[in-house]
């Protein structure tokens, strides 16, 4: 699924990677706590979070994550989207709250980019 | 190996001040950054990159201030924390996934929830971890370029 396509399902505004909107995205992670995103996320899976800090952005980085969306409307700081471009990380932007989000998401296509915690039943590992 | 080695090997030294939760997290993207363009492969640029935030995260929120060290040997990489903070009473309770004295100001960041140093684990090939209460706490892990 294009991230242009993830934007129209959650009428999602793009705050940044205007440029990045082809982008392919086939799994997501969903979760506020850093620690569980830096533990558990792949790479090249979309973040669904609320946490819409400096943090959630670095994040995303380290584990080369390919967008952002964050969710329940939270409200985006000058210093958020000034690291999210200097990395390099399209940000979306929901009203949606984050059951949702992953919902809707899921019913098109997109799946969890691991499904449990101790690795079982997953086909692939992409890491 | 002798310390000569080590100097030779040093890629990066870091400095972290303690309680600047803005900034959290600088050190991970710098440390990545400059992995990057030097033929390692981007899965273990990935696993050296949540060692350094988590690694960051801890000196942040517990030291009056740390330093991250990174050394790149020809087939590993090795990052040393070292901080002059309240140090761990008891590691393998510190090492318990869920326990965590984290305060609300760190929770906030999207952190402190007792996973930091289990992460660390996870995604070290070697794992080292020393503390003395009052002095400080150094912590060396060790990501083998070959897998």
């Amino acid at each position: 699924m294009k991230l242009s396509e993830i934007r129209d399902l959650l009428n999602a505004r793009v705050i940044v990677g205007e440029d990045k909107l082809d982008v392919e995205i086939t799994t997501a992670f969903g979760a506020d706590l850093m620690s569980d995103v830096l533990s558990f996320a792949r790479s090249g899976c979309l973040l669904i979070t609320g946490l819409s800090n400096p943090q959630a952005v670095r994040t995303a980085y380290a584990l080369d994550i390919a967008a952002i969306l964050v969710c329940r409307g939270k409200s985006l700081t000058d210093k958020f989207i000034e690291i999210a471009r200097e990395l390099g990380i399209p940000i979306l932007w929901t009203r949606f709250i984050m059951f949702e989000s992953c919902g809707r998401l899921f019913q098109e296509g997109l799946t969890g980019c691991i499904r449990k915690t101790d690795g079982t039943e997953e086909k692939t590992i992409v890491r | 190996m002798s310390g000569d080695d080590l100097i030779e090997s040093l890629e990066g030294i870091y400095h972290i001040q303690g309680r600047d939760f803005v900034d959290a997290g600088i050190v991970s993207s710098e440390v990545k950054k400059s992995l990057q363009g030097k033929g390692i492969p981007e899965s273990i640029i990935r696993r050296i990159a949540v060692i350094t935030f988590e690694a960051e995260i801890n000196i942040i929120s517990y030291a009056q201030q740390g330093t991250i060290q990174l050394f790149i040997e020809p087939d590993a990489v090795i990052i040393e924390a070292n901080d002059m903070g309240p140090g761990i009473a008891d590691i393998d309770l510190a090492l318990q996934e869920g326990y965590s004295t984290a305060d609300d100001s760190i929770r906030e960041l999207g952190f402190g929830a007792g996973m930091g140093l289990c992460n660390i684990k996870k995604f070290s090939d070697i794992f080292e971890l020393t503390s003395e209460v009052g002095q400080g706490t150094h912590l060396k892990s060790i990501v083998k370029l070959n897998g």
